[in-house]
């Protein structure tokens, strides 16, 4: 079947909204997607219908509640080809379970001058828990230089690579430059090194099928609201004995086996890191969401926004004083942009009035900002409902900035 | 123009793209005797605020420097100007009023006394209103021009 846009964007009902009386053009799904009826009906519904806390309810509204939960982490499991539903640790996002593994497995595995590796083009969610953990333990945090057009330097990653190596975090996907990073190789050569595996998915779990045995992975972390699921909900892979021999990440119910004031046993994972009241309808709507996903077919979602990347950097190009940050081949449906004469926050406020929802400022990349040697950069985005048509109105509205603030 | 263009126009006067476009007093005095620097963390961007202050405590120079949006440039460019000339109280006024009057608290905007032809000045940049994330970039050259004044090294709007 091909894919039909128009029958998939009928399924967004804020897609069919206006933005200052002309349909919006929505091209920040980078920063959060729009949600599906369907998402939106399967978080509605668990209050609707059958709500109750889960575990421990002996009555029939939390069993199946419960029992809902657990899907969804098979859901996800599923989603990401882990081994055991045991290896899937339900979080608020993608920076929290960063998080997590800094607070746990880091503070129990760093010591004194061992390295964490990352790179240039990181969010600051891969930054900012590691330098927390570096300055907490005396470890030294790492970063391994990109390319000018934003391409991961295996070179360069080898070179940093070496005996204190103890971890490497590192983006699936680039949220400034699109840059896909060839996380499998980065693994294999971290692995050989003795170094441990995170690889913050946030950006990439919309655009390809990800699959943490093959990439060989002992982290893999990703955010449930910029895969059209709600917010709120993440998730964190871990391997099982990484997970099993981690300390616990919050104290309070559900992570517990035993409890008394002489001393307290943990829960095995992945309770152990799933304390108090879970987020449990969205959990529930994460699974819809990647039932809904899986549905369309990543690779077909994947072909529909090379498209449209294809035929948006083409168009952009050829405006005068435009530039475009990150060109790396392979890359995902992200572009990044700055024009010689307009500041990216004017940029925006001009594309707001047309309609069109784009992103300016660092996008939680400052390092990667100076890298490239620029404040700030717009930035467009792609989803699996976004068309042809609406790249039109992208280019035509800059088209239009760059008049408006040609020097 | 349609109605869109006229809204935007609002906002980008032909008065704050020309000073966005040609900033004056983009310059560094080198007897500036105030100085502060001002930065949006939200937009990554920065400029400096000069002003030369005499005996009298008026403004004999006001300049400034940086980097930033059609908006916050400006802003800065137009500051430059109005307040030369100007007593400190005088400048603090005018910036009480700016804030006031980019932030939407006095929603008829009302020029400190015997201010009111600098005020007039001022209102191209009353178009931010309507823009609640542009708000800052408006503010920012007076945040730091007080900062200036008041001696302190550094001034942000958050």
């Amino acid at each position: 079947m091909s894919y039909d846009v128009a029958t998939i964007r009928a399924e967004f009902p804020i897609l069919a909204r206006q933005v200052r009386g002309r349909p919006l053009v929505y091209l920040d799904s980078a920063a959060s997607a729009q949600k599906p009826a369907c998402v939106i009906e399967a978080e509605a519904a668990v209050y609707r219908d059958e709500y109750a806390n889960i575990h421990r309810g002996a009555y029939m509204f939390s069993e199946r509640t419960t029992a809902r939960y657990e899907a969804a982490r098979e859901t996800v499991r599923r989603f990401l080809n882990a081994a055991d539903k045991r290896e899937v640790v339900f979080t608020r996002n993608a920076t929290e379970a960063i998080n997590l593994v800094a607070a746990t497995w880091g503070r129990a595995n760093l010591g004194e001058g061992d390295e964490i590796l990352v790179t240039e083009l990181e969010h600051h969610a891969n930054i900012v828990p590691w330098q927390m953990l570096a300055q907490e333990t005396g470890a030294v945090l790492r970063p391994v230089p990109v390319g000018d057009d934003g391409r991961f330097l295996m070179d360069a990653f080898e070179d940093a690579l070496g005996p204190r190596t103890r971890l490497v975090a590192v983006a699936h996907m680039s949220n400034v430059l699109g840059t896909v990073l060839p996380v499998a190789e980065i693994a294999k050569r971290a692995r050989d090194a003795g170094a441990a595996v995170l690889i913050d998915g946030a950006q990439a779990v919309c655009h390809a099928a990800v699959d943490v045995q093959a990439i060989g992975c002992d982290f893999y972390v990703f955010s449930g609201h910029k895969l059209y699921g709600p917010t709120g909900i993440g998730a964190l892979y871990g391997r099982r004995e990484l997970l099993e021999a981690m300390p616990p990440y919050q104290g309070g119910g559900d992570m517990i086996r035993q409890v008394s004031f002489a001393g307290t046993t943990w829960a095995p994972p992945p309770a152990k890191f799933e304390a108090g009241t879970p987020a449990i309808a969205q959990a529930i709507a994460l699974g819809a969401a990647i039932d809904y996903v899986e549905g369309l077919g990543l690779a077909a979602i994947a072909a529909h926004e090379h498209d449209l990347l294809t035929h948006a950097t083409q168009r952009l190009s050829a405006i005068p004083g435009l530039r475009i940050h990150g060109t790396a081949p392979g890359k995902g449906a992200v572009i990044s942009f700055t024009l010689d004469d307009a500041h990216p926050h004017d940029i925006a406020t001009v594309l707001d009035r047309h309609g069109v929802a784009v992103r300016a400022g660092h996008h939680c990349a400052q390092p990667l900002m100076d890298r490239l040697g620029v404040p700030a950069t717009a930035r467009a985005s792609f989803g699996l409902y976004n068309t042809r048509e609406e790249v039109e109105a992208l280019a035509g509205a800059l088209e239009k900035v760059e008049e408006m603030f040609r020097r | 123009m349609s109605l869109m263009d006229d809204d935007l126009r609002d906002l980008y006067q032909e008065v704050i793209l020309d000073h966005g476009k040609r900033p004056r007093n983009f310059r560094h005095p080198e007897d500036a005797n105030h100085q502060a620097r001002g930065h949006n963390p939200l937009c990554g961007d920065q400029l400096v605020v000069y002003l030369k202050t005499d005996d009298a405590g008026t403004v004999v120079d006001a300049a400034f420097q940086g980097r930033g949006c059609a908006i916050s440039t400006a802003s800065a460019s137009l500051m430059t100007e109005v307040v030369m000339g100007k007593s400190e109280a005088q400048a603090r006024a005018l910036f009480e009023a700016v804030h006031r009057m980019a932030t939407g608290e006095d929603e008829v905007p009302t020029p400190p006394e015997g201010l009111e032809d600098d005020f007039d000045r001022l209102m191209v940049l009353s178009g931010v209103r309507e823009y609640p994330a542009r708000v800052k970039c408006a503010t920012l050259a007076w945040h730091t021009m007080t900062a200036a004044l008041n001696d302190e090294e550094e001034a942000t709007t958050e």
